[in-house]
């Protein structure tokens, strides 16, 4: 039987994971994926809920935030090409220029 | 018209905000009328006042008007109130009447001069703080006025200010005043305590009760504030800034330094009669100070030749008289030579500053001579001057130098003597004076005997009104019983101080014969200087350097001021300044200088500490924002279990 505690660990860990990308991963791209990781994850914890409670409106939400979330991933891209034509590298710890 | 007394201080008060405020673009002559015309209308007030005192009974001339209450705190309790008896009355006169005088003179004097409108909005203030001081009803209010004229004396002693010896002599004057008014406060303080008001009439109405006769705290109180009457009034020990201050100009030296301001202590101890005459120790501290003051200055006044600082020595020396008269309890008396001394003093300072004016500057009396010819108003005015103050009967000066020795020798003929003998080089030092610039063979270098001048009419007519005074102001205080208008008017003032006195052991008969022996002593010793004078400085010219050549040391003491300034240096001056240096460098730069830099170094080095937090590292900024979302949840699972 799975119950939602499942689809919760699941989204638990599917989130860690997003976020240790995001920490510890240097190529932009990467750190991207990740953040879509952590959308997703969020994603399935919204849709294992609604399921759960029988409320309609956790699905419609995650409809609105895979649309947040290529807007998102869109710009994201856009700012690697271009970080990655101005600097030669989309490795994030070469690029630092706001620090003081 | 008493009830409008007021107004007699408002009235330069306002002519100072006007020509202060507005008065940017006015001429000089709107300039000097309005600050003429508002001490004019202040004499004016006082005019009316005094006859519309003169019209009541005597015991009825107190009058205290009060304009709004100042300080309300507790028991304390100081109105802005005015005080009218005889004593303010006289004081009003002489203060707004020799003011308004001094005001047009100066209108001829300062023309053209840079500042000129500077000038009289201190005069006026300075007339303001003078009419304060004199009407005042109680000893706060009193000592706003004191310290307003020693305000404007600094300001118009320094009014040369880019002049580095004027500004030396104001911050000199000024000092030296705060030293005396320190005692002046603590006496009040005193006052304050033991009386619980400050009002004169409560104050004196009380003394006899609360303060036991020749007690400590008496004394006490009295000497303090002498303190502050010798700081204010120039006697020993503090008298060394009266002759620095003629770096002003010289209508301030007549107004300031001779004729009102230095007064002002004369006229606070006589205010304080009462007092006085219950702590007979200071009453023989005064007269001793005075007798001393009288007499040094003298000396140094016979060597001097700079023509102002010999009438400013004079002037300490006619002070020491005033006080001399209060120390011997004869307040009346040193009142009378306070008001002629007004009129001759201010009249030989106008004089002078008349001979400054033709002499192009020159104050060196070796540089003039023979100037009668040139300057006949100014030399009929300024012998004028002299006959009254070297006491030549009638002028004014014989009735009121004559009444205190007088009254010096029914109380000490000790007294009388040191007074006799400072009457003596009163004399000689003035008629020097005369003969040095206006008589003799002329010393006056061509360049400036070319342009030698007698003064506008502007100037000439002050002195004319001034001469008048000093010649006939005498005569309201002829030595003989009914005669004597003055002291019969001043004597409800006095009355309680003199019954206090004249309580005590010598009672107050006094003879007619011995009064006019001693008067026909005064006249010979009046004519001794003048002869004197003249036989040195006109017959024999070579006998002052003879004398010099022949006692060298004595010359060099009291031309030098007997070093006085130099041994204040030594004793206080230098040790304060040293200590001020200390405090400067060590305890300013180094503890209070430290710690404002040092909290600003340990702000600056804490930032530098947390600015490495800031990495320019996107991901470092999230792990923080992650530690933070951490630390957030586990405090919401954890307290809210």
């Amino acid at each position: 039987m799975i119950t939602l505690q499942h689809y919760l660990v699941l989204s638990t860990a599917l989130f860690c994971l997003g976020v240790i990308g995001v920490m510890f991963r240097r190529n932009l791209i990467i750190i991207l994926i990740s953040l879509e990781l952590m959308l997703n994850s969020v994603n399935l914890a919204f849709v294992a809920f609604s399921r759960f409670i029988g409320n309609i409106e956790g699905q419609i939400f995650v409809l609105f935030i895979m649309v947040v979330a290529a807007a998102e991933v869109s710009v994201g891209l856009a700012i690697a090409v271009a970080v990655f034509k101005r600097q030669g590298t989309i490795n994030v710890n070469d690029v630092n220029i706001m620090k003081w | 018209m008493s009830e409008l007394v007021w107004l007699i201080p408002v009235f330069p008060f306002l002519g100072f905000l006007i020509n202060g405020l507005l008065g940017k673009s006015f001429s000089e002559k709107l300039i000097g009328v309005i600050a003429a015309g508002a001490v004019g209308a202040s004499f004016v007030v006082a005019v009316l006042i005094f006859l519309e005192l003169l019209g009541m009974p005597p015991e009825a001339r107190s009058i205290q008007v009060e304009v709004f209450r100042w300080i309300s705190s507790g028991t304390l309790q100081v109105p802005i109130a005015f005080l009218v008896d005889p004593l303010s009355a006289i004081m009003l006169l002489v203060v707004s009447g020799v003011g308004c005088v001094i005001h047009i003179y100066s209108i001829g004097y300062m023309h053209g001069e840079y500042g000129f409108r500077r000038f009289f909005c201190y005069l006026n203030l300075f007339v303001f703080a003078m009419l304060i001081l004199v009407t005042a009803n109680n000893f706060l209010l009193m000592f706003v006025g004191w310290e307003g004229v020693g305000l404007c004396s600094y300001l118009l002693i320094g009014y040369y200010y880019e002049k580095q010896s004027a500004a030396d002599a104001g911050k000199k004057a000024f000092v030296v005043n705060r030293i005396g008014d320190f005692g002046f406060l603590l006496g009040m303080f005193l006052i304050y305590v033991n009386f619980g008001t400050l009002n004169f009439t409560e104050v004196f109405a009380a003394a006899p009760e609360t303060l036991a006769f020749g007690g400590t705290l008496v004394t006490g109180i009295t000497l303090l504030l002498f303190v502050g009457a010798t700081g204010k009034s120039a006697q020993i020990p503090l008298f060394t800034w009266l002759p620095d201050a003629m770096e002003g100009p010289t209508p301030v030296s007549a107004l300031i330094h001779a004729a009102t301001m230095v007064t002002a202590g004369v006229y606070m101890v006589s205010r304080c009669s009462i007092l006085y005459a219950l702590a007979p120790t200071s009453m023989t501290v005064v007269a001793v100070i005075g007798g001393l003051t009288a007499f040094f200055a003298a000396t140094i006044g016979i060597t001097q030749f700079d023509i102002k600082r010999v009438l400013a020595y004079s002037t300490i020396s006619q002070l020491g008289f005033m006080f001399l008269a209060c120390g011997v309890g004869a307040f009346a008396s040193g009142i009378f030579h306070l008001m002629t001394h007004a009129f001759f003093k201010a009249l030989l300072f106008l004089s002078a500053g008349s001979v400054m004016h033709a002499m192009s500057g020159e104050l060196d009396m070796r540089k003039m001579g023979a100037l009668k010819p040139h300057l006949p108003y100014t030399h009929a005015t300024y012998l004028i001057g002299t006959l009254a103050i070297a006491g030549i009967p009638p002028l004014s000066g014989f009735f009121s130098k004559d009444e205190i020795l007088f009254n010096a020798f029914t109380v000490n003929p000790g007294f009388w003597a040191i007074g006799a003998i400072a009457a003596i080089m009163t004399s000689f030092y003035m008629f020097r004076s005369v003969f040095m610039t206006f008589y003799g063979k002329s010393r006056v270098d061509p360049e400036t005997a070319h342009h030698v001048h007698e003064s506008p009419k502007l100037m000439t007519v002050p002195l004319m009104i001034l001469a008048f005074l000093a010649a006939v102001g005498g005569f309201v205080g002829i030595p003989f019983a009914h005669l004597n208008k003055f002291d019969e008017w001043l004597a409800p003032v006095f009355a309680p101080a003199r019954e206090i006195i004249t309580h005590g052991a010598h009672g107050g008969h006094h003879s007619v014969t011995l009064e006019v022996t001693l008067m026909f002593v005064s006249v010979a010793i009046a004519v001794t200087g003048l002869l004197l004078a003249w036989w040195m400085y006109i017959k024999d010219t070579e006998v002052p350097e003879r004398f010099i050549a022949e006692n060298p040391t004595l010359h060099s003491v009291v031309y030098n001021k007997y070093w006085v300034d130099e041994l204040y240096d030594i004793l206080f001056v230098n040790s304060i300044v040293d200590f001020s240096r200390f405090l400067w460098k060590s305890f300013d730069e180094k503890i209070i200088d430290g710690a404002v830099n040092g909290t600003g170094s340990l702000a600056r080095g804490l930032g530098g500490i947390l600015s490495r937090l800031q990495t320019g590292m996107v991901k470092d900024y999230a792990m923080s924002i992650l530690a933070g979302i951490v630390v957030l949840i586990g405090y919401l699972v954890f307290s809210l279990r």
